[in-house]
């Protein structure tokens, strides 16, 4: 019979090595270039599968499923390990039932993120083996080998995936579901989940076992793969960097690691016995050259030759080991950028545009509303991570001095699934602490960066079904705010006016924005147009950054025009135009 | 077989990503190994985007480096010009010569060149520019200017004709079948004639 066949992602395939491998449970939080994980496994009915609203409870709804015997699957990105890592640390010495497999996916080169760090990393912290595929058939082989080395080893399994194995697509020999190995019995074991002090002391030293245990298997798993070729070069790498090597330097012996952490020794000394130089591959930190070298094996290229930023490739390589200098053509320079930007009817134009007017500070967060911080608007001032935009705006009010001047004023903005992630406990400490800051929420009822999946706010769960829709004015006012305002983010009058006031508050003020998304909605209005003989070209309608709109014509004749294709009808630009020369 | 490596560029929307699984399937039913990269994530926003299809004998990377690619296909002009280094010494361009305004000159920051046309015609490779806004349209749509372009390239490419068309069929819509495969042959065309 010839095997069933597919072109998969490497989020497609993880989801699919999921359903293989027997996983009944699996939980994670949205976020670039995990996504797509959940949103495949969720099409396998045999698994229960569910959004979290971070990633600290997605990961500890799985440690609950873990410790019942099932299997689990947690996935989120590289920045949502922080968050998760409290849990992970101390789920570190209570080991598992059930396997449980924790996806980190990694961004090297911040495709969509706010920081590249390495989160093999975590591995070694956490004293957890990790395990990284380099295309997508390993994306869903390796899942079950994960899993079985979960249960072997009483250990959660780091997945680590980077967005070019996440996101590029190859072939994949699929197999059947296996059945579910473990029982589903509750187990009352508090010495081994129930870590105070005197069980996690009987706990750690059993955890430092474990990784010497780690290490001899990591000699033998066929995850380590040595492919001897012309040994003048032998390079050892990882996940994608693998494919970039074999393809520029198909003469060269590599030694493939599938198992990142722990190392095994033994059998990086007998590859580096046999090969002349010895070269690490490896994007992100020194993480393998550090240990290699630690175990006194000589290295002679790794780091000096590759950076510790950003991506590599195939020419890269050839011209950082191959000696090929490629004669590369630059990029036609100085061409206007493409970025992104509010979709056209976007319901934060209109605050942007106003916070903008009125000179704030904004302290931005996580979503689609950080493009505010993008030219023309350029009305973000800082952002971190999630949730992190009240408690900042909270820090800075207490110690910026009182003054009617907005300049030195705070604004705080979040979206609805950032703040259900983890801008609620910021709110509560603001009124708590009395802060006088002034918090926006724009809620508009999806997590739309990452394309619109549902949230506690959506009003549906992960597999389309109907959920709660968490009321945000209601649990604002719970946590005892009393100035709860809401706002119609497509009048520009009322954002300003109820803003000012806000501003003027002596008293920390909520300003609630809701507005469904129009593009996971598709909202639309009929297209405005543009009255030639009132338009001077002044270009004040251009600052509200919209893609419907564009400049024609040179000089004095210039004038807008909106593209009826892309116009959604939301009236911002109309409002801002003094001369009334847009409309119906 | 060789590697050949398109690189496909366009702007978030256009169905620059529905192109690519076009080119994919077509090669894969062709017994071929294939591999396919993109970068999600900002790009429904209105931002650029690249896709990079890659199918041979054997293929290890996903990903195109700067002067590897055989066929540049353009969704839209600027796209093409801002991507044209990544084409191989005598590969091909293929491209939509539609404009869309970037944010940063529909809203008056930056402008949009005069002589992108001019600019990509003196890279010095074949090139074919190609109406594919209009031939969309006379298809039936101007959203299917991403199978025009399509078409355009299938005719460089040793792959039956009956494949293209069996892809179409199975990758899209049942309603929008006839309407695409008029854009693919109409793009077909577009380029047997120059």
């Amino acid at each position: 019979m010839r095997q069933k066949k597919a072109i998969l992602s490497g989020n497609e395939a993880i989801a699919r090595g999921v359903w293989e491998a027997g996983v009944r449970l699996a939980s994670g939080y949205p976020g670039t270039p995990s996504t797509e994980i959940l949103e495949n496994v969720k099409n396998y009915k045999d698994i229960y599968s569910e959004w979290a609203p971070n990633e600290k409870v997605a990961l500890e709804v799985g440690i609950g499923s873990s410790i019942a015997g099932a299997r689990t699957l947690v996935a989120m990105k590289h920045v949502g390990i922080n968050v998760a890592a409290d849990p992970l640390f101390t789920f570190s010495y209570t080991g598992v039932k059930g396997g449980l497999i924790l996806v980190s996916a990694d961004d090297p080169a911040m495709h969509s993120s706010q920081n590249e760090q390495d989160n093999r990393n975590y591995g070694r912290f956490a004293k957890i083996p990790v395990i990284e595929p380099s295309d997508s058939q390993e994306c869903k082989d390796f899942v079950a080998t994960a899993l079985d080395l979960s249960e072997q080893f009483d250990t959660p399994v780091m997945y680590r995936t980077t967005t070019r194995t996440s996101h590029s697509k190859s072939m994949v020999t699929l197999g059947e579901r296996q059945k579910q190995s473990g029982k589903i019995e509750l187990e009352k074991n508090m010495p081994k989940y129930t870590m105070l002090p005197v069980s996690a002391k009987r706990r750690h030293p059993l955890v430092e076992e474990r990784i010497v245990k780690l290490k001899e298997y990591a000699e033998t798993t066929p995850l380590n793969r040595i492919e001897y070729h012309d040994t003048k070069i032998g390079v050892i790498t990882n996940g994608i960097s693998y494919q970039y090597v074999r393809e520029a330097l198909p003469e060269a012996s590599v030694l493939k690691l599938g198992l990142t952490y722990p190392l095994p020794g033994n059998k990086i000394k007998e590859f580096a016995a046999k090969v002349e130089q010895l070269i690490i591959v490896e994007e992100g930190d020194p993480f393998f050259e550090e240990q290699v070298k630690a175990m006194g094996v000589a290295v002679a290229h790794g780091k000096d030759l590759f950076p510790f930023t950003g991506e590599f490739s195939v020419a890269f390589i050839r011209n950082q080991i191959g000696g090929i200098a490629i004669e590369l053509k630059d990029a036609v320079a100085d061409l206007p950028g493409r970025p992104p930007a509010f979709c056209p009817g976007c319901s934060h134009r209109g605050i942007f545009t106003i916070l903008k007017k009125l000179k704030v500070f904004v302290s931005g967060d996580i979503g689609c509303y950080t493009l505010g911080a993008l030219p023309p608007i350029s009305a973000m001032h800082s952002c971190i991570c999630m949730g992190a935009s009240i408690s900042m705006g909270h820090g800075i009010a207490k110690v910026v001095e009182q003054s009617d001047d907005l300049s030195q004023k705070v604004v705080s903005v979040i979206g609805d699934s950032t703040f259900f992630h983890s801008g609620m406990t910021s709110l509560l400490n603001s009124i708590y602490n009395k802060s006088n800051s002034v918090a926006m929420i724009l809620d508009n009822r999806t997590t739309g960066m990452t394309g619109g999946q549902e949230n506690p706010g959506s009003g549906r769960t992960l597999d389309g079904e109907e959920a709660i829709s968490a009321d945000i004015p209601a649990l604002v006012k719970a946590f005892g705010i009393k100035n709860v305002v809401k706002i119609d983010p497509y009048n520009l009058v009322d954002i300003e006016e109820k803003m000012k006031a806000a501003l003027a508050s002596d008293e920390m003020v909520v300003v609630v924005v809701e507005a469904p998304c129009v593009l996971r909605y598709r909202i639309s209005h009929p297209p405005l147009k543009v009255d030639r003989e009132k338009c001077t070209g002044c270009k004040q309608c251009l600052k509200v950054s919209c893609n419907a709109l564009s400049l024609e014509g040179q000089g004095d004749d210039s004038f807008v025009v909106i593209d009826p294709n892309m116009c959604a009808g939301c009236g911002i630009c109309a409002q801002v135009c003094k001369f009334d020369a847009i409309g119906a | 077989m060789e590697t050949t490596n398109i690189l496909l560029a366009g702007v978030g929307g256009q169905g620059v990503l529905l192109a690519s699984q076009i080119f994919t399937s077509v090669a894969i039913e062709a017994d071929l190994d294939v591999k396919q990269s993109e970068v999600h994530g900002m790009s429904q926003r209105g931002g650029s985007v690249t896709s990079h299809v890659r199918f041979g004998d054997k293929v290890f990377s996903p990903t195109i480096d700067p002067g590897e690619a055989d066929f540049l296909i353009g969704f839209e002009r600027l796209e093409t010009l801002r991507n044209i280094h990544c084409l191989k010494p005598g590969g091909t361009i293929i491209y939509n010569t539609m404009r869309i305004n970037p944010s940063s000159v529909a809203s008056g920051v930056a402008e949009y060149p005069d002589d992108v046309a001019e600019q990509i015609a003196a890279f010095g490779e074949k090139t074919y520019a190609i109406d594919g806004l209009g031939l969309g349209q006379q298809a039936g749509n101007p959203r299917s200017a991403n199978v025009v372009m399509v078409g355009a390239v299938s005719s460089f490419l040793s792959l039956s004709e009956a494949l293209w068309e069996a892809k179409i069929r199975e990758l899209l819509p049942p309603k929008l079948v006839d309407l695409n495969l008029k854009a693919f042959h109409l793009g077909r065309e577009a380029v047997a004639r120059k």
